[in-house]
C-alpha cells in the first residue's frame, strides 16, 4: 500500500487559546488540573469558535445533509472510522457537534452524542448498554414517558426494567439481579419534589460495576452535575431548560469518560469486535469516549433518530442564558411554592426547596443554587377542583412540557402518567389530585395572581 | 487508540499543558511506533494510518512484522535496527513492556535523534518515564496522539467530544 497524505492543510488556532484554565501552567506534567472556567463562561463558550473560513462568530445552522469527501481514501478512512469528520449528518453536522461538546462540558463530561428527543437519546444509552435478555433497574419517580417506555417497549426488545422505590437507596441494592446492566435515576425527580440520594445509588452501582444512567433534565447541570457525585452516564431531554423558550426538541446522551467497561466481561458491546463495524472493538479504539462513539456509529447510524442542526441552533441560543434562566426559574418557583403552601384552597404542595419537605436536606446537598421549577401540589376538592384550576388558569399553558420561559400547568393523571396504573401513579407522585408546574419566568406576582383566581373559580360550585 | 483500555488509576493524575503537546506534534516529523499492527483493523494500525494522513512518517517496530511492510513502510524488530532518525517513540505495548522500550529509546537516543517517548492512551510507566526524562527525552503518558492531534487541531470536536479548548480566536487554516 502507498503512503498518502489526503488533507492539504490543517487548522490551527492561535497560540493564546487556553485549556479551559484562566491560569496557564507552565510547568509541563504531574501537575494537579488547572482551574476550570465558570459555568456561565463555559455555557457560551464551550464547543464554539469562530468558524475558520468566514470568521463567523455565532455558530452558523450548517444546514446540510452530507459532506463532500476529499477523495476515494479519505471517504474510505471516514466510513472505517479511521480519521475525524463528516459523511453524513445522521451522524454527525458541524452544529450538532458544537452543541454536543457545549453539554458534555457543562456536565463535566468526556463525550455526548445528541438525539431527536431525550426519549431518542435514552434508546441510544440502552441500545448501546444492553443485549436483549438483559435488565436495568429504575427508580419509579420517574417521567410518566420513560416509565412506558422501560415498562412497555423496550420490553418488546427484550431489555427488562425492575421499578425501584428510591427512598431507601438501599431497594436497589435489594432488586439487582446478575443481569442488570444499569441503574436509572432522575435525581431531581418529574413531575416534582423528589431529589434522591445520589451518592448512596452511585455506591450501590459501583459495588455491582455497572454504570449509573441519571436523567437531569429537571436540573440541568446548572443545579446539579450527577457525575461530580460519581454518575457515568447522563441523559437529557434538551427539549426541557437547556433549550429553554419552547422552541426546539432535542435529547443529548453523556458519558462521563470514567466507567471502565471492561472490568468484567458485562459488556461485550464495548470491548468484544462488532460485526455492524467490521470487528473493531470501541473501547480498546477510543478508550474514555468509546461509548459515546459506539452510540453513535452504532445506534445514531442504525436507528436514525438525528438531531436537526436548526434545533440544535436553537438550543444552543438557548443554554447561553441558562444560568441567568435557572437563577429566576428558582427564584420564581420558590415564591410560587410558598404562596401555595399558605393558600387555604391547597391540601398539599411537594417542592423539595421548601423547608417543610421532607427532601430539602438532600436538596441542599445535591441542589445547592435550588431545588428547580417544577413541582406538584393538591387542592383540598381533589380531581375536580384539579382540572377546573388547569382549565381556569390565564397565563398558566395547560400543556404537556417543562422548562419553558412560559409558566406551565399540567394534571399529571390524565396527560403525561395516563399511561400508568392507578399504583403506578400513585408511586410515581402523580394521583389523581396532583397538579403539576413548571414556574416560568413572568413577574411572579402575576403568576401568585393568576393562581388565586384560578382557585377561587375552581373553589366555586 | 489504545492497546487495552486503561483501568481508572489511583496513581497521581496526568496532565500535560496544551502548549507543550501542540509544540510535541507540530515539531515531529517522523515517529517509530512500537507495537504497530499490520491488522487493519487494530488501534494501532488506525494511529499510524492517521498520523500519516496529517504528514508524519510512521516507521512500525514490531518483531513479528520485520521485514513485511505495514501501510507502505517497512517493519524493524527494535529501534535500533531502524536505518534513519526519528523524532519519537510511540509505545503501543502493554505498561509492564514499556520500560524495556523506554531502556531502548534512551541507549539510541543521540543516535537515531529521539526527542520525545510518548506512550499510548492505557500506557503508563511511572519509573520508564523517570528515566527517560533524566537522559532529556520528554515524556508523555497516557495519551493518544492521533486523538492529541485530532483535539488541539479541530477535528476531535467534530466528534461530540470535550475538547476542553475555548477561544475567541479565528482558527486560520495552514497549508501543510
Amino acid at each position: 500500500m502507498e503512503r498518502y497524505q489526503h488533507r492539504s492543510y490543517f487548522i490551527e488556532t492561535p497560540e493564546n487559546e487556553s485549556p479551559m484554565s484562566k491560569k496557564p501552567n507552565q510547568s509541563g506534567d504531574m501537575t494537579a488540573e488547572p482551574a476550570p472556567y465558570g459555568i456561565e463562561t463555559l455555557a457560551i463558550h464551550a464547543g464554539a469558535q469562530p468558524e475558520p473560513v468566514t470568521g463567523a462568530r455565532n455558530t452558523p445552522i450548517f444546514q446540510t445533509t452530507s459532506y463532500v469527501f476529499e477523495d476515494a481514501e479519505h471517504a474510505a478512512d471516514l466510513f472505517n472510522l479511521q480519521t475525524f469528520g463528516f459523511i453524513y449528518s445522521r451522524l454527525t453536522n458541524p452544529t450538532v457537534a458544537v452543541l454536543e461538546e457545549r453539554v458534555a462540558t457543562l456536565e463535566g463530561g468526556r463525550a455526548a452524542v445528541c438525539a431527536a428527543s431525550g426519549h431518542a437519546a435514552q434508546f441510544l444509552a440502552f441500545f448501546t448498554l444492553l443485549e436483549p435478555g438483559d435488565e436495568f433497574l429504575s427508580s419509579i419517580n420517574l417521567y410518566g414517558g420513560s416509565i412506558t417506555q422501560f415498562g412497555h417497549s423496550f420490553k418488546r426488545l427484550g431489555w427488562n426494567c425492575h421499578f425501584v422505590d428510591p427512598s431507601d437507596p438501599e431497594n436497589f441494592r435489594k432488586a439487582l439481579t446478575p443481569k442488570c446492566k444499569a441503574i436509572f435515576i432522575e435525581v431531581l425527580a418529574n413531575p416534582g419534589g423528589v431529589v434522591l440520594d445520589l451518592e448512596a445509588i452511585v455506591a450501590i452501582a459501583k459495588d455491582a460495576s455497572i454504570p449509573l444512567i441519571v436523567d437531569n433534565t429537571i436540573a440541568t447541570p446548572y443545579l446539579c452535575r450527577p457525575m461530580d457525585w460519581g454518575a457515568d452516564l447522563i441523559v437529557h431531554s434538551t427539549t426541557k431548560f437547556l433549550s429553554g423558550h419552547g422552541t426546539s426538541m432535542g435529547g443529548a446522551l453523556i458519558e462521563s469518560g470514567k466507567f471502565d467497561w471492561a472490568k468484567d466481561g458485562k459488556f461485550p458491546t464495548m470491548t468484544e469486535p462488532d460485526p455492524a463495524y467490521h470487528g473493531l472493538t470501541f473501547y480498546e479504539t477510543f478508550g474514555d469516549f468509546g461509548f459515546t462513539m459506539k452510540a453513535r456509529t452504532v445506534a445514531l447510524r442504525d436507528f436514525g433518530p438525528s438531531m436537526s442542526p436548526t434545533n440544535a441552533f436553537y438550543t444552543l441560543t438557548g443554554i447561553e442564558t441558562l444560568p441567568l434562566r435557572m437563577d429566576r426559574h428558582v427564584a420564581n418557583a420558590v415564591k410560587v411554592a410558598e404562596f401555595l403552601d399558605g393558600h387555604a384552597a391547597v391540601k398539599w404542595v411537594s417542592y423539595a426547596g421548601l423547608k417543610s419537605s421532607p427532601y430539602h436536606q438532600l436538596a441542599e446537598k445535591y441542589l445547592p443554587r435550588g431545588a428547580g421549577s417544577v413541582f406538584t401540589f393538591g387542592l383540598k376538592g381533589g380531581y375536580e377542583a384539579g382540572i377546573k384550576l388547569v382549565e381556569s388558569v390565564n397565563l398558566f399553558s395547560h400543556l404537556a412540557n417543562v422548562g419553558d420561559t412560559r409558566s406551565l400547568i399540567l394534571h399529571p393523571a390524565s396527560t403525561t402518567h395516563r399511561q400508568l396504573t392507578d399504583d403506578q401513579r400513585e408511586a410515581a407522585g402523580a394521583g389523581p389530585d396532583v397538579i403539576r408546574l413548571s414556574i416560568g419566568l413572568e413577574t411572579v406576582d402575576d403568576l401568585l395572581a393568576d393562581l388565586d383566581q384560578g382557585m377561587s373559580q375552581a373553589g366555586k360550585k | 487508540m489504545s492497546p487495552q483500555p486503561a483501568p481508572p488509576s489511583t496513581e497521581t493524575p496526568l496532565h500535560y499543558e496544551d502548549a507543550l503537546l501542540r509544540r510535541i506534534l507540530k515539531e515531529v516529523k517522523t515517529i517509530a511506533m512500537v507495537g504497530a499492527s499490520a491488522n487493519w483493523v487494530r488501534p494501532s494500525n488506525f494511529a499510524m494510518k492517521y498520523l500519516q494522513g496529517k504528514g508524519y512518517r510512521v516507521i512500525p517496530v514490531n518483531p513479528g512484522q520485520q521485514g513485511e511492510e505495514i501501510l507502505g513502510e517497512m517493519t524493524y524488530a527494535n529501534l535500533a535496527d531502524i536505518p534513519d532518525q526519528f523524532d519519537m517513540v510511540d509505545i503501543f505495548r502493554a505498561s509492564n513492556a514499556a520500560g524495556a522500550i523506554a531502556d531502548e529509546a534512551i541507549a539510541v537516543a543521540d543516535e537515531k535523534s529521539i526527542k520525545v517517548v510518548w506512550m499510548q492512551l492505557g500506557v503508563r510507566n511511572d519509573a520508564a518515564a523517570e528515566r527517560l526524562e533524566e537522559a532529556g527525552l520528554i515524556t508523555i503518558m497516557n495519551h493518544c496522539p492521533k486523538i492529541e492531534y485530532g483535539r488541539l487541531f479541530g477535528e476531535l470536536r467534530w466528534s461530540g467530544i470535550n475538547t476542553g479548548l475555548i477561544s475567541s480566536k479565528r482558527p486560520r487554516m495552514r497549508a501543510q
